[in-house]
């Protein structure tokens, strides 16, 4: 994979055996027992392993529920039912999959503004960012998926509601949104059809998930891993075995992490969820509010900031749908242009004091338009809206690209080892940085 | 690496007290997990059914649906009976009655196996103890094997009138579910 | 790195104290759906038994004459962490309910009804939505199995409160939305204010969406003989109901608790050792 070479060497004659036909064992010990990690990595890292945690607990829990899941729009609502009433530890494993999608959210967009902080978007790490944006996508498409099977009033509502986004290209060619909107439910609306065709959908989208995430941890292993300063590996003391080191901190990290996890699935399971899901889908009646779950709410309020006329002035009319539509497309694939958009030379933001201010009103934006798409679309809200949609855009379009032109970078210390031992160059490499021995 | 000179004691006791716990952690996860494929509280809770006796005759059979299994109920003729209850229980590959309303060491006998009272009827699980076919001889034209009793087309496993293995590689005889009369004509299974 | 973050962090601490309770302060004088104590809210709430007895008994002499309870078999009236009534008078219970449950085909390939069963659900009167609309006028009274978890009372403050009160009911472990709602509404039936157009036929509500509901009002004071000696006064009507169908709408309520709980402290303990783990083993370098 990268230019580390693996240490193993098996010591018993069926372990030689084996590793020269399938050295298996080899690749797992150089990428995941003495891999190269540099030694200055914080607690944002261990987001990659818990998020790969969660990935694997949703898939454990999602093939449990599909054993007592019926996907039809008759039985949905009720198998949910019996799930969580009659089924052993039902309710536990329907509550560790309903949370487990938010506490996926959650971490993976700690995960991403860790990157986007620290600058690990940067090259040569441009393939392994594109990659977690396609694993953002996919987790999206999952979810949505997911939320549409318990046949509530929401989950039916919701599906209505977002796979009539692609009405909006009946603007552009008159009869093509239609037909794409009628080809994706199987029908003229939403029906047990749609249902069964995504619930087969949100079976297979979590193993090209995870196949998706063995290309962005291939990527990764091969670039090596950023760190908080930034800077490449340069010298031995940079870096430590990731086995005991950094698997010891992904040990704890994950675990305090399930704490937060485990109080949401045993205390407050439907907190981020919503009550009018305990309501059959009801094709005649809308619930009065309907939101999305809380990870799309920043990317619902882009959607529905474009009314039919834009900050007071900028007339949208009748393009005020596909408008929206393009606009949260957007707002999720720009991201994956940022290693083009950012021209510092600087990755870290530890060492960037303009656009360090910059990053942390963009996360403002983002949880401000969370804010305003729980809101309902109306009044001051639809403006504020409108203004922290700009402000979104900005940050990638106008922030990155003039802030790296302009800003002067502080000082960065000569290498990560000068970084942690305070910038001391008397010592020889490697000196103070070798284990004690005991 | 900085650190390739020299690993850190693994073997240290308080590192290996962590890991202890999170490996008992991750492994009593699994109980749910286990758990949750046995029958469910609905499917445990699906109690009894009543059967009316009166339209069978005698010689004629009813198959009931009892908890997902076929029930065989038999209206035995008089020799049919008296073929059950000359076997010498000694002689029988399985020598337990395997009745749920009798304790589990009570042997074969026919009394055993019916209700006192009631000997006429046979009922019993339809399920084949070898590998769970389910064997011939409710209808009146079907093969009955050796004994007169049932017979299993699978593997060719012979049971008598009083639904007793005889012959072939079943281990056990078929099961007497839980049942009581209710009335003469009248049962209620479970 | 460890001082800087703990400024971070009493500022964190000090907001989640000093806001809410301005919050609390400012939101006096608004209307909405107060919140009620309840023996099953917070994270060690567990349900009173006698509490869902007295409730199971509003439900079958005033509710259950118009309302089913679908998702609830008369089995689940007997086991722990609900009402536990004893088995045999459950047995009696079911075979005396006056909605009696169809079945068959029988010999003669008709269908029939035949008495209520352990295994049986708790039904209403009416067999389907348009026999309910029928003799209801054209209102349909719900299925009461979910109720305490499909209403929910939204609260109303400014944004930059909002997020504390969030952080405050997820800390809290407040789920109980569905049975603030459940007791206001039993409780809301007043006469309509001057000027309020009632549609005839409709009685107003203060917590129902709009005000005006279907439903007359369903308890009064002494409308159901308590046993227990507990004051027979609609607010205990209207609090018992409400836990009655709180544990109706989540009967793994208790149990999820309890081993919440045992969950939590093995994560807290271990989450310790492992920490301590890795400050072994990364005392041999300096980071």
């Amino acid at each position: 994979m990268s230019g580390h070479t693996s240490t193993y060497e098996p010591t018993s004659r069926w372990g030689k055996w084996f590793d020269e036909r399938l050295p298996i064992a080899r690749v797992m010990h150089g990428q995941f027992v003495d891999f190269p990690t540099p030694r200055n990595l914080n607690y944002l890292w261990t987001f990659g392993g818990i998020l790969t945690f969660i990935l694997g607990a949703q898939i454990i829990t999602g093939v449990v529920l599909a054993m007592h899941y019926q996907p039809s729009a008759a039985g949905a609502f009720d198998s949910i039912e019996q799930i969580r009433r009659d089924v052993n530890y039902g309710w536990m494993i329907r509550n560790f999959h309903a949370v487990g999608a938010s506490m996926f959210f959650f971490a993976v967009y700690i995960h991403i503004f860790r990157g986007l902080y620290y600058g690990s978007y940067k090259a040569p790490r441009e393939v392994l960012w594109i990659l977690g944006v396609i694993i953002m996508l996919l987790m999206m498409a999952t979810a949505f998926m997911g939320y549409s099977l318990p046949w509530g009033q929401m989950s039916f509502w919701g599906v209505t509601v977002i796979t009539n986004l692609f009405s909006a290209l009946d603007t552009i060619i008159n009869g093509l949104g239609t037909a794409i909107v009628e080809w994706l439910w199987g029908g003229y609306s939403v029906s047990g059809t749609t249902l069964n065709r995504f619930f087969s959908l949100h079976y297979l989208l979590p193993f090209v998930l995870a196949g998706v995430v063995g290309l962005h941890l291939w990527a990764l292993h091969t670039a090596g891993q950023n760190n908080p300063t930034g800077l490449d590996l340069k010298e031995p003391s940079d870096s430590v075995p990731m086995h005991p080191y950094a698997t010891s901190k992904d040990a704890v990290g994950l675990f305090a992490f399930l704490i937060l996890f485990a109080w949401f699935v045993f205390f407050v399971p439907d907190y981020l969820g919503h009550a009018d899901n305990y309501i059959e889908a009801n094709p005649l009646v809308t619930p009065p509010h309907i939101v999305p779950e809380w990870y799309f709410l920043p990317f619902y309020a882009i959607l529905r900031s474009f009314t039919s006329t834009f900050l007071w002035v900028i007339p949208l009319g009748q393009y005020a749908k596909l408008c929206g539509v393009l606009a949260m497309f957007s707002a999720v694939l720009i991201i994956a242009f940022v290693p083009w958009l950012d021209t510092s030379r600087v990755r870290s933001s530890k060492y960037r004091p303009i656009f360090k201010w910059f990053f942390w009103f963009f996360v403002f934006t983002c949880l401000a338009l969370g804010y305003l798409g729980s809101m309902p679309a109306e009044g001051v809200y639809v403006m504020w809206a409108q203004i922290f949609t700009v402000c979104y855009f900005l940050f990638f379009l106008v922030a990155m690209p003039i802030i790296g032109l302009i800003e002067t970078p502080k000082k960065l210390p000569r290498s990560i080892t000068d970084s942690v031992l305070g910038g001391s160059t008397a010592m020889p490499n490697g000196a103070a940085a070798s284990p004690e021995k005991r | 690496m900085s650190s390739d000179a020299i690993e850190p004691d693994r073997r240290d006791f308080l590192v290996l007290v962590g890991n202890a716990f999170a490996a008992v952690g991750a492994a009593s996860l699994l109980w749910p997990f286990i758990q949750q494929m046995n029958p469910d509280a609905s499917t445990k809770a699906l109690s009894s059914i009543d059967v009316d006796l009166a339209p069978v005759k005698e010689g004629q059979a009813i198959t009931v649906m009892w908890r997902g299994k076929p029930v065989f109920v038999r209206n035995r003729t008089k020799s049919e009976i008296e073929s059950a209850v000359k076997v010498d229980v000694k002689n029988l590959p399985d020598g337990l009655a395997r009745n749920e309303n009798l304790p589990d060491e009570d042997p074969a006998t026919d009394a055993n196996r019916t209700m006192k009272g009631h000997e006429n009827w046979i009922i019993i699980i339809g399920i084949c103890t070898h590998l769970g076919c389910i064997p011939k001889g409710q209808a009146l034209g079907d093969e009955r094997g050796e004994f007169g009793g049932w017979f299993c087309p699978c593997h060719g496993s012979q049971y008598d009138t009083a639904g007793r293995i005889r012959k072939g590689p079943a281990p056990r005889n078929m099961e007497v579910p839980p049942y009581a009369f209710t009335s003469d004509s009248k049962i209620k299974i479970g | 790195m460890k001082k800087r973050f703990s400024p971070a962090l009493a500022g964190i601490v000090a907001a989640l104290v000093l806001v809410p309770g301005l919050a609390i302060a400012e939101e006096s004088g608004h209307h909405e759906i107060p919140r009620q104590p309840w023996s099953f809210s917070g994270f060690t709430g567990q349900f009173d038994k006698a509490q869902l007895q007295r409730g199971f008994q509003v439900y079958k002499e005033v509710c259950s004459n118009c309302h089913g309870l679908k998702r609830i078999a008369f089995r689940n009236l007997v086991q722990p962490g609900g009402p536990q009534f004893p088995e045999a008078a459950v047995k009696a219970l079911a075979a005396e309910w006056p909605n009696k449950i169809t079945d068959g085909p029988n010999d003669q390939g008709k269908m029939f009804e035949r008495p209520a069963r352990l295994s049986d659900p708790i039904l209403g009167p009416y067999k389907n939505d348009e026999e309910a609309r029928a003799a209801q006028n054209g209102a349909l009274p719900p299925d009461l199995s979910l109720m305490a978890r499909a209403r929910d009372v939204e609260r109303e403050s400014p944004w930059y409160i909002h997020p504390f009160l969030m952080l405050g009911d997820i800390l809290k472990g407040y789920q109980e939305g569905g049975a603030d709602y459940i007791y206001a509404l039993m409780t809301g039936f007043k006469d309509p204010p001057a000027g309020f157009h009632m549609v005839d036929g409709k009685f107003y509500n203060t917590a129902f969406p709009g005000h005006q509901i279907s439903m007359p009002p369903p308890l009064s004071d002494g409308a159901v003989p308590y046993q227990d000696g507990t004051p027979q006064k609609l607010d205990n009507y209207a609090h018992d109901v409400a836990a009655f169908l709180s544990w109706a709408a989540d009967p793994s309520l208790d149990q999820r608790k309890r081993i919440g709980w045992q969950v939590i402290l093995y994560l807290i303990v271990t989450t310790g050792l492992l920490y301590i783990g890795k400050r072994r083993i990364w005392s041999a370098i300096k980071h």
